[in-house]
């Protein structure tokens, strides 16, 4: 069942090919793009320390930031009345990373399914050929040709959020509460790489859970911790691929799976966990298909249908022309 | 203008009515405008999409299905004997329309760059498709229904010309608004992760095409004999039958077709296993489909205009239902899992009610002043 980036990568070029050569250009089927960057999530490394979300919120909440407004406030998620803890419940137009918890039974063994626990780190996956992207009907949102990142530009955005019907995941959310809305979600901190910094969830990664990097180089990552044994002994790399920050930890026994190679036709953000990705919350309806291709089956044809029904009706009526 | 639309009174409580609910739509629309969707609405990030959407766009659109289907065979293929229908069936498309664009307008986040598709083209989203659809035939819908106001005007030579580009705009229109009712459909193709099989199918577009044909057939009988009794329009009898064998045929292959992909995509079982989803799906199907296609297969109902009246009653509330199950009670288990809930607000309620109010009255407004019931 293992399928190799690399298999993926022919796949989807295949799919590519056919469309360049059934269909208009630009048809659904991307392949990965040449600088294309993500995350590889490693359930087995997470604390559950939420320093990712503390540092998201601060970093995204920056000029060029997905949280950022222009009164410059951190837009804290408080419960009640305790004024201290950013407590969000789920993803929200506040809060564009989460961890969040699987538990079951004494919830005492970590990263098992029985009596244990695993954590969760749940954001954008970035797709190769996201849903979002194709559905938006003034192009608000984008992925960036080189990075694959998916950005959002909210001066074409209509709000019609048809995004976040489409995406597979829920990503996508909107500010209800003001009357000049937008959508909001992780946009990989694209506002920081000029400055050659990175996503700020794993920049302060304290075990190397969260690891920034070229997605190929992600996904060779994540195949070589699958074929390690359970006990042995490994670097982790820490923040990003090739900073030489390496965490020694003893490898614990993984669900056999990278999610995010296949799923939804192949995302940018990758993941590892000791339990099945159902348990951790991800919709076991989501299809190994590049969900853009549901439309394009669809709109691919309307071009023809258009033609036919136009010379249907004009034979319709020459034929019953004598009907009294 | 002849007697019998002049005899139509205006100023009646009925039209009093139909103010008082223009006015408190009104007031709610402003509301939307000044506090924003979260504030007017039952919205939220698990139910992106809601009432306005699923009843008033969905619905008004289907319900607007009537006039490309009589202009379709009257013009197209040149059944004269629905004439007498033609100018009330195409205004009351243009009127179904004007409800959409109306709730699209205010269901946006921002209603003010309603215009942006139009410029700023993404031809993979069916959402642009519909967009320019919507602007393409409300255009030719204008068209359609021009010679009425030219023919009142007396502007002669333009109504001569409308008349010469009638079967074009008419071939034109009928194109667009069958791709329209089905891009409808295929706006959800892309959810299918978050949907209950009971109406996910790549046939969905389709299918949206085939009941909107039967809700629109149902619409135009409805809507006249309404306007039989309202504004003493007679139709003949033949016209109701025909609409009504009508109504039945497209039932038939759209029961055929929902009883397919019931077994295929999902199954019976989950039909009738008592969640949200397979009730509203029963629902569905006996107030639209089977109900009212057991009182059309019997031949001495067929005849009865009142049975007709229950059958297109039947149908229409039926469709709507369709549409709101499809847009809203097919996600419900999915949402429920995440927690979510909808429930739509007076506001989305009043405004609709306004919205529908306005609808009626430039109808009437119409049947009084315009010759909406002559032959053209």
């Amino acid at each position: 069942m293992a399928a190799t980036r690399r298999d993926f990568i022919k796949l989807s070029a295949g799919v590519g090919l056919l469309a360049v050569a059934g269909e208009p250009a630009l048809a659904a089927g991307a392949e990965l793009s040449s600088g294309a960057v993500g995350l590889l999530y490693d359930a087995t490394l997470c604390i559950g320390c939420k320093s990712c979300m503390v540092n998201c919120k601060r970093v995204s909440s920056e000029p060029g930031g997905p949280l950022y407004s222009p009164g410059g406030t951190i837009p804290y998620e408080f419960r009640g009345n305790d004024r201290i803890h950013d407590s969000p419940d789920d993803l929200s137009a506040k809060t564009v990373n989460i961890i969040k918890v699987y538990k079951d039974g004494s919830g005492m063994r970590k990263d098992k399914v029985r009596d244990g626990f695993s954590f969760v780190k749940r954001q954008c996956m970035h797709c190769i050929d996201p849903a979002c992207v194709s559905v938006c009907p003034v192009a608000a949102l984008t992925k960036d040709p080189v990075t694959g990142v998916v950005g959002y530009d909210g001066n074409r955005c209509i709000g019609c959020r048809y995004c976040m019907l489409a995406c597979p995941f829920g990503i996508p959310k909107f500010t209800w509460d003001t009357n000049d809305p937008k959508i909001v979600k992780c946009e990989l901190c694209r506002h920081r790489y000029k400055d050659g910094d990175y996503p700020a969830c794993c920049e302060f990664c304290p075990t190397g859970a969260s690891l920034f990097g070229p997605v190929t180089e992600l996904a060779r990552e994540a195949e070589r911790r699958l074929a390690l044994n359970p006990g042995s002994e490994y670097a982790f790399p820490m923040g990003r691929i090739g900073s030489n920050r390496y965490s020694k930890r003893k490898v614990v026994g993984y669900f056999r799976k990278v999610y995010g190679l296949k799923e939804a036709g192949g995302t940018q953000c990758l993941l590892l966990a000791g339990v099945s990705f159902d348990r951790l919350g991800f919709n076991p309806g989501i299809e190994d298909v590049a969900y853009p291709e549901f439309t394009w089956n669809y709109i691919k044809k309307v071009p023809y249908l258009i033609g036919l029904l136009l010379v249907a009706g004009a034979v319709g009526h020459q034929l019953t022309k004598d009907r009294e | 203008m002849n007697q019998q639309t002049r005899s139509i009174r205006m100023w009646t409580p009925h039209t009093l009515a139909l103010f008082l609910l223009m006015a408190v739509g009104l007031g709610f629309m402003a509301y939307r405008m000044t506090y924003g969707l979260g504030a007017a609405t039952g919205l939220n990030d698990v139910y992106p999409w809601g009432f306005w959407l699923g009843f008033d766009v969905l619905g008004g659109v289907a319900m607007a299905a009537g006039g490309f289907v009589i202009a379709c065979a009257i013009y197209i293929f040149n059944w004269k004997k629905y004439k007498p229908i033609a100018r009330p069936a195409i205004l009351t498309a243009f009127l179904g329309y004007l409800m959409a664009v109306i709730a699209l307008f205010l269901d946006i986040g921002h209603p003010f760059r309603l215009w942006h598709p139009a410029v700023m083209w993404q031809v993979h989203s069916v959402m642009w498709v519909v967009a320019i659809h919507v602007i393409l035939y409300t255009t030719t819908l204008g068209i359609e229904s021009s010679p009425m106001l030219l023919e009142k005007m007396s502007w002669q030579r333009t109504l001569a010309l409308v008349k010469k580009i009638m079967v074009g705009a008419v071939v034109f229109g009928v194109m667009l608004s069958t791709l329209h009712q089905s891009s409808l459909g295929a706006v959800f193709l892309i959810s299918g992760a978050r949907m209950s099989r009971l109406w996910y199918s790549q046939f969905l577009p389709y299918m949206f095409l085939i009941s909107a044909v039967a809700m629109g057939l149902a619409m135009v009988s409805m809507e006249a004999m309404f306007s039989a009794r309202a504004f003493n329009h007679k139709v003949d009898r033949e016209v109701f039958i025909g609409l009504a064998v009508g109504v039945r045929n497209t039932l038939m292959v759209y029961l055929l077709l929902k009883i397919f992909f019931l077994v295929k995509n999902s199954s019976v079982a989950a039909a009738f296993d008592g969640s949200v989803a397979g009730n509203m799906y029963l629902a569905e199907m006996l107030i639209g489909v089977i109900i009212p296609l057991a009182l059309l297969l019997n031949g001495r109902c067929r005849r009865s205009l009142n049975r007709i009246l229950l059958v297109d009653v039947l149908v229409i509330g039926g469709v709507l239902i369709n549409r709101l199950n499809v847009s809203l009670f097919s996600m419900d288990a999915w949402s429920v899992a995440r927690g979510g809930g909808y429930f739509p607000t007076g506001s989305e309620l009043m405004v609709t009610l306004g919205v529908i109010a306005l609808g009626t009255f430039l109808f009437k407004l119409a049947a009084r002043y315009l010759p909406l019931f002559e032959e053209g």
